[in-house]
């Protein structure tokens, strides 16, 4: 760095600008875990842990824009760093919209069956393609039925 | 899924079975049940008749737009009358099985 002499003239040689990179790799890879979080649900009804890779991502990215665009002589990562920055943002508003939009589209189900009610009896084949009825799972105490969206 | 299987012995010593249902065909249950280890029913509604029934059908929410199941739990007593109802506001946040358990065990208290 030669301020005197370089007159604005950017140093080829300036320093590795590390905050933006790893911002930008804890970030995705917070996107990235949200399948593996998900599989918890301490980390699956809210999830907590892909914000925080986001937030601890977005706070090195910014530690970084500014050491870029606040000291460029020292620092890289003015085209880059934004370019990244950017990426995350639209990531963060993808990841935020499914999971505060559109994972809440749930169906009113207002007719399922009620505290009370009867449960509407039905037969299905099992794993091993045996038939199961819900009479054959009511003894001795009852069932629990657990609907769900299947594996894809 | 996976906690209800951990806890698979407090539904058992209670005497109240524990059944899974969805829209998998029973090759894919039969699949899943091998990999995970589940050794309770897994119910294969391929025509989503029995999630109609209970009004628990999610439409066009599946893979290329396939009517599915909506995340729901029911707890039913040996009479066949609902004790309990989980119905989700949130596709990620389903029951536990301790919500179940407590469920089962005040409907015995009631009794």
């Amino acid at each position: 760095m030669d301020l005197a002499n370089g007159g604005g003239k950017i140093d080829m040689k300036r320093k590795w600008n590390w905050p933006i990179w790893i911002g930008f790799i804890v970030a995705i890879g917070g996107l990235f875990s949200y399948e593996f979080f998900a599989q918890f649900p301490v980390t699956r009804d809210f999830p907590w842990a892909t914000l925080v890779l986001f937030g601890v991502g977005a706070v090195l990215l910014i530690v970084g824009l500014f050491r870029a665009f606040g000291r460029p002589q020292l620092y890289r990562g003015k085209i880059f760093g934004s370019i990244f920055t950017l990426i995350t943002a639209l990531l963060f508003a993808f990841f935020a919209y499914e999971i505060f939009y559109v994972l809440r589209q749930v169906p009113l189900s207002a007719q399922a069956p009620r505290v009370g009610q009867r449960a509407p009896s039905f037969s299905l084949p099992d794993q091993n393609g045996k038939e199961v009825a819900l009479n054959d799972l009511l003894s001795p105490n009852g069932a629990v039925l657990i609907f769900y969206r299947g594996h894809w | 899924m996976r906690s209800f299987q951990q806890r698979l012995s407090d539904f058992t010593s209670r005497g109240v079975h524990v059944a899974a249902i969805s829209v998998d065909s029973k090759e894919i249950n039969e699949n899943h049940c091998r990999k995970m280890g589940f050794t309770f029913p897994f119910l294969s509604d391929a025509n989503a008749d029995v999630i109609r029934l209970y009004d628990v059908l999610h439409r066009g929410a599946g893979p290329s737009g396939a009517d599915i199941a909506r995340p729901a739990e029911f707890y039913v007593d040996r009479a066949g009358t609902v004790k309990w109802v989980k119905l989700t506001e949130n596709i990620a946040v389903r029951a536990r099985p301790e919500q179940a358990l407590s469920a089962i065990d005040a409907a015995a208290r009631s009794q």
